[in-house]
C-alpha cells in the first residue's frame, strides 16, 4: 500500500486493530486483560474441564432414560442417571398426594395465574391495571374454591344463613352506590366493603360446586408454589405498611408496636416460628378452634417475611432525600397521596435488589415447612427415595429438584434485573 | 423470671389439659377419620408410592386400626413426622397414633407420657461387611474402620459394644444413610453399621448386593412398635389388640384370603377373634366384628410383613426374631378370651 498523504482532518476512518475487535478482542478484554486474569480463566477452564464431561456424560450420554425402578435401570448401567425415575414420579412430585383425576384444577390456575402475571410484569403489554385488581380481589378467593373446593362455613349450614348473606350483600350494594351518589367515601367504603366480604363468603361456599380435596393432599412443586406466592404476595403489602409505621414520627404506639413485631421476629428463626404456628398453637386454642395445616404455615411464612421486607422497604425510605418529603407537603399532598405518588415509587424502586432477594430466600425457605409435616417439593423427592422401587436414587432426585428450583430463582432474578433497568430514571452508578 | 415461670405453668396447664381430654375413640369416630403419624419415607416400612399413597409395614397398621374402628381400611389421614416432630405431634393431638418405627424405651414410655402398644418389629444394630472380607462374626472386627451415623444412639451402642469385646475401631462419621453408603460403597469403611432393616435396605442398592453380607451380631434391643396418648386407655387397648389380632390371626392360620369361611370356624377362639360369637368387639367399644374388618383389610402379620418387608421384597429380610413363638421367634399375643 503506497504511502499518501491527506489533507488534516479528512483521513478516512480507518478499520480498529483484529486484536480490539471480535472474538479476539473479547477475549483479550474479559478473559486475558492481565496476567493474574490470564490465570484465573486458565484456572477455571481446567476446572471446567475436570467438571463438565462427566456431568454431561452422567446427566445425558449414559443415563437410562426410560426404566421403572432402580434395578431395571441399574441392569443397564450404574454410571448414567436413571431418568425414569422422575419420570414415574413425575405427578408425585409436582402435585404431592391430590387426586390424580382432579389435576385439572391447579394446572387451571396455574394458567390463569400466568395470563393475569404478563400483563403485571410487562407494563408494554395492555390490562395491566385490570389484571392486578383481579389478583388481588378475585383470584385468591378462586384460587381457594378451585383447589380446595366448596369451604364449609357454619354460619352457611342452613338456607337461612345463605339467605342473610344475600340480603346483606344486596343492603351493601345498595349502600355503597347510595354513598357514591353524595359523594361519601366513607358510606362507598363500608357498602362495597360489606358487599364484597358478603359476596366471597357466599362465592366460597359455593365453590364452583366442585369435590372438596382436602389440604392434607396439597404436595409437591404445587405446594410450594402455593406457599411461595401467598407469602410473598401477603409480605409486600405488610412489609411496606409496617416500614411506613416504623418511619411514623407522629404515631409513637403505632411506630414501636412495628418496632416490636419486626424486631421480634427478625430475631427467631423460621424453623422456630413454624415449629410454634404447628404444635404450640393447637395447645393454646380452646378445643374445637383449629386452623389447616397449611394456612398456619402461610400465617407463619407470610408474617416472618413481612418483617424482613419491611426493613428492606425502611432502607428505601431513608435513602429518599429529605427535599422530597418537604416538596410533597408544599404541593399541598396529604400523607397517603405523598406516599403514593412520590416517596414510594422512589424507595421500592431503589430496593429492588433487596425486595427480589427477600422474595428468592422465601421461595427456597419454603422447603423447611417439612417439620411441619407438609409435603413440598423437595420433600416428596426425598420420600420417593424410599419406596423400594427408587431407593438409591438420591443424585436424580436432588439434581432435578436443583434445576427446577434454579430455573425458578434464575428467573426471578432475571426480571428484577430487567425491572431495574426499564425502572431506571436516574441515580445510576 | 416471675412472669416467665407463670407463663410456662399456664402453658403446662394447657399441655395437660389437652392431653386428657376427651376419649380418643369418640374423636375419632365424630372426625370420621383416623390421623396416623408416620415416617416421612423409610423404605418398607412408610412411603408414598407412585401414585403418591401411602405404602408400607406401619402404615398397614394404620389401615388395621381404621379397619376396627370404622370397618373400612382408607379412612385414615397420614400425617408425615420426623424423628424430631413425631411426639410433640402425639402429645398435641396432632395425630391420634404413630405407628412410626419407634424404639420403645423407658423414658419415652414413663417420661415423655406416652403408652406403646406393643412391638410390631423388632429391630437391631447390626453390621454389614464385605464378603471378600472374609468376616464371620463381629468378634473378628477388632481395628476396623467403621461408618456410622453421627447423634444416634447406634454410635454409642457400637463403642459399648467395642469395649466390652476389647477391640478398637476407627468411626467414619457421616451425617445420611445415602453418604454412609457412599461412603462404605467406595471403600473408605469395611464396615457399615446401623439397625438391622437399614442395612438390608442399603444392602440391596449396593452395586452387587450379593458381594456383602450383614453378620449375625445384633448389639442393640430396638423394639419398634405403634403408641399412643398416655391417659386413654380404651384408646391404648383398640391399638394394642389390633396389633395383638394382628398375630394371633397369623397363629390360628387365618388370612385375607379365607377370612370368610373362617368365620364360621369351629375354633372357640377364631370365632371369638372375628366376632362369631363372644362380644370381645363391644368390650373395646367397637362393633362386634372389629376382628373380620381388620384380617379382611390388611391381612394378618405375616402377610403384612411378607408384603413390605419379607423375603420376596427387595427389603428380603427374614422373619428371625420376629417369626411367631411357635416358630423359634419371639412374637406372642395374649389370648383372645
Amino acid at each position: 500500500m503506497a504511502d499518501r498523504t491527506y489533507e488534516i482532518g479528512s483521513h478516512p476512518d480507518l478499520p480498529p486493530p483484529v486484536s480490539e475487535t471480535g472474538v479476539i478482542g473479547w477475549l483479550k478484554h474479559n478473559l486475558f486483560s492481565t496476567w493474574y486474569n490470564s490465570l484465573g480463566t486458565i484456572f477455571i477452564l481446567y476446572l471446567l474441564y475436570l467438571a463438565l464431561p462427566p456431568l454431561v456424560d452422567w446427566t445425558l450420554l449414559s443415563a437410562v432414560w426410560g426404566g421403572n425402578s432402580n434395578q431395571e435401570c441399574w441392569a443397564v448401567t450404574r454410571e448414567g442417571a436413571c431418568w425414569g425415575f422422575i419420570d414415574n414420579r413425575f405427578s408425585f412430585l409436582m402435585y404431592g398426594f391430590y387426586d390424580s383425576d382432579a389435576y385439572w384444577r391447579p394446572n387451571l390456575v396455574g394458567i390463569i395465574f400466568i395470563l393475569a402475571m404478563i400483563p403485571v410484569l410487562f407494563r408494554s403489554i395492555p390490562g395491566g391495571n385490570v389484571a392486578a385488581v383481579f389478583l388481588i380481589f378475585v383470584f385468591p378467593w378462586i384460587t381457594v374454591s378451585m383447589l380446595y373446593g366448596p369451604v364449609n362455613m357454619t354460619t352457611m349450614g342452613s338456607s337461612v344463613g345463605v339467605t342473610i348473606y344475600s340480603l346483606v350483600l344486596l343492603a351493601g350494594l345498595g349502600l355503597g352506590w347510595h354513598g357514591r351518589k353524595n359523594l361519601n367515601l366513607l358510606l362507598m367504603g363500608i357498602g362495597f366493603g360489606v358487599a364484597y366480604f358478603c359476596a366471597i363468603a357466599l362465592f366460597l361456599r359455593w365453590g364452583f360446586g366442585l369435590k372438596v380435596i382436602g389440604t392434607d393432599k396439597f404436595g409437591g412443586l404445587m405446594l410450594t408454589l402455593i406457599l411461595a406466592t401467598v407469602s410473598i404476595g401477603v409480605s409486600m403489602p405488610l412489609g411496606i405498611v409496617l416500614a411506613l409505621g416504623r418511619q411514623n414520627q407522629k404515631m409513637p404506639i403505632v411506630r414501636t408496636l412495628c418496632i416490636g413485631f419486626i424486631e421480634l421476629v427478625r430475631a427467631v428463626p423460621l424453623i422456630t416460628v413454624l415449629f410454634m404456628a404447628q404444635f404450640m398453637l393447637p395447645l393454646f386454642l380452646p378445643e374445637g378452634v383449629d386452623f389447616d395445616n397449611i394456612v398456619r404455615a402461610l400465617v407463619g411464612m407470610s408474617l416472618f417475611a413481612a418483617a424482613y421486607m419491611a426493613e428492606v422497604v425502611r432502607g428505601g425510605l431513608q435513602a429518599i432525600g429529605k427535599g422530597q418529603y418537604e416538596a410533597a407537603d408544599a404541593l399541598g399532598l396529604n400523607y397517603f397521596l405523598k406516599m403514593r405518588f412520590i416517596i414510594m415509587p422512589q424507595a421500592l424502586k431503589i430496593v429492588i435488589p433487596g425486595i427480589v432477594s427477600t422474595f428468592i430466600g422465601l421461595f427456597k425457605d419454603t422447603t423447611l415447612v417439612l417439620i411441619i409435616g407438609l409435603f413440598d417439593f423437595l420433600q416428596t423427592g426425598v420420600s420417593s427415595l424410599a419406596d423400594t422401587k427408587w431407593n438409591g436414587l438420591e443424585h436424580e432426585a436432588y439434581f432435578f429438584i436443583g434445576l427446577v428450583f434454579f430455573v425458578l430463582c434464575f428467573g426471578m432474578s432475571r426480571y428484577s434485573m430487567y425491572l431495574e433497568k426499564k425502572l431506571d430514571t436516574g441515580y445510576k452508578r | 423470671m416471675k412472669y416467665l415461670k407463670h407463663l410456662t405453668a399456664a402453658a403446662a396447664v394447657a399441655l395437660l389439659s389437652t392431653a386428657a381430654g376427651a376419649a380418643t375413640l369418640d374423636d375419632v369416630k365424630s372426625k370420621g377419620v383416623l390421623d396416623c403419624g408416620v415416617t416421612t419415607g423409610l423404605a418398607g416400612f412408610a412411603a408414598p408410592d407412585d401414585s403418591g399413597k401411602w405404602q408400607g409395614f406401619d402404615v398397614d397398621f394404620c389401615r388395621a386400626v381404621s379397619a376396627a374402628v370404622f370397618g373400612n381400611p382408607d379412612k385414615v389421614k397420614y400425617t408425615p413426622t420426623t424423628g424430631k416432630t413425631r411426639f410433640t405431634a402425639l402429645q398435641s393431638g396432632e395425630v391420634d397414633l404413630l405407628a412410626r418405627n419407634t424404639t420403645w424405651t423407658f423414658s419415652r414410655d414413663v417420661d415423655l407420657g406416652f403408652e406403646f402398644v406393643g412391638v410390631n418389629y423388632y429391630d437391631g444394630q447390626g453390621f454389614m461387611v464385605r464378603k471378600d472380607l472374609g468376616v464371620k462374626s463381629a468378634t473378628e472386627l477388632d481395628g476396623a474402620t467403621v461408618c456410622i451415623q453421627t447423634g444416634t444412639t447406634t454410635e454409642l451402642n457400637l463403642a459399648d459394644y467395642f469395649r466390652a469385646n476389647n477391640m478398637s475401631f476407627s468411626p467414619v462419621v457421616i451425617e445420611t444413610n445415602a453418604e454412609a453408603r457412599a461412603n462404605y460403597e467406595k471403600g473408605a469403611c469395611d464396615v457399615y453399621t446401623t439397625d438391622r432393616s437399614g442395612l438390608a435396605a442399603t444392602r440391596v442398592v449396593l452395586p452387587d448386593p450379593g458381594a456383602h453380607v450383614v453378620l449375625p451380631e445384633i448389639i442393640s434391643k430396638e423394639p419398634l412398635g405403634p403408641l399412643v396418648r398416655h391417659g386413654d386407655n380404651q384408646w391404648g387397648d383398640i391399638a394394642r389388640w389390633t396389633l395383638n389380632a394382628l398375630v394371633t390371626a397369623e397363629e390360628l392360620g387365618v388370612t385375607q384370603a379365607n377370612v370368610d369361611s373362617m368365620k364360621s370356624s369351629k375354633n372357640p377362639e377364631v370365632r371369638r377373634l372375628l366376632g362369631s360369637e363372644g362380644s370381645l368387639g363391644e368390650m373395646l367399644g367397637l362393633s362386634k366384628d372389629w376382628g373380620y374388618h381388620v384380617i379382611k383389610s390388611v391381612g394378618n402379620y405375616s402377610e403384612i410383613y411378607e408384603r413390605h418387608i419379607g423375603a420376596n421384597t427387595p427389603l428380603g429380610l427374614a422373619r428371625g426374631v420376629n417369626a411367631l413363638w411357635t416358630s423359634g421367634g419371639i412374637l406372642y399375643s395374649p389370648p383372645f378370651r
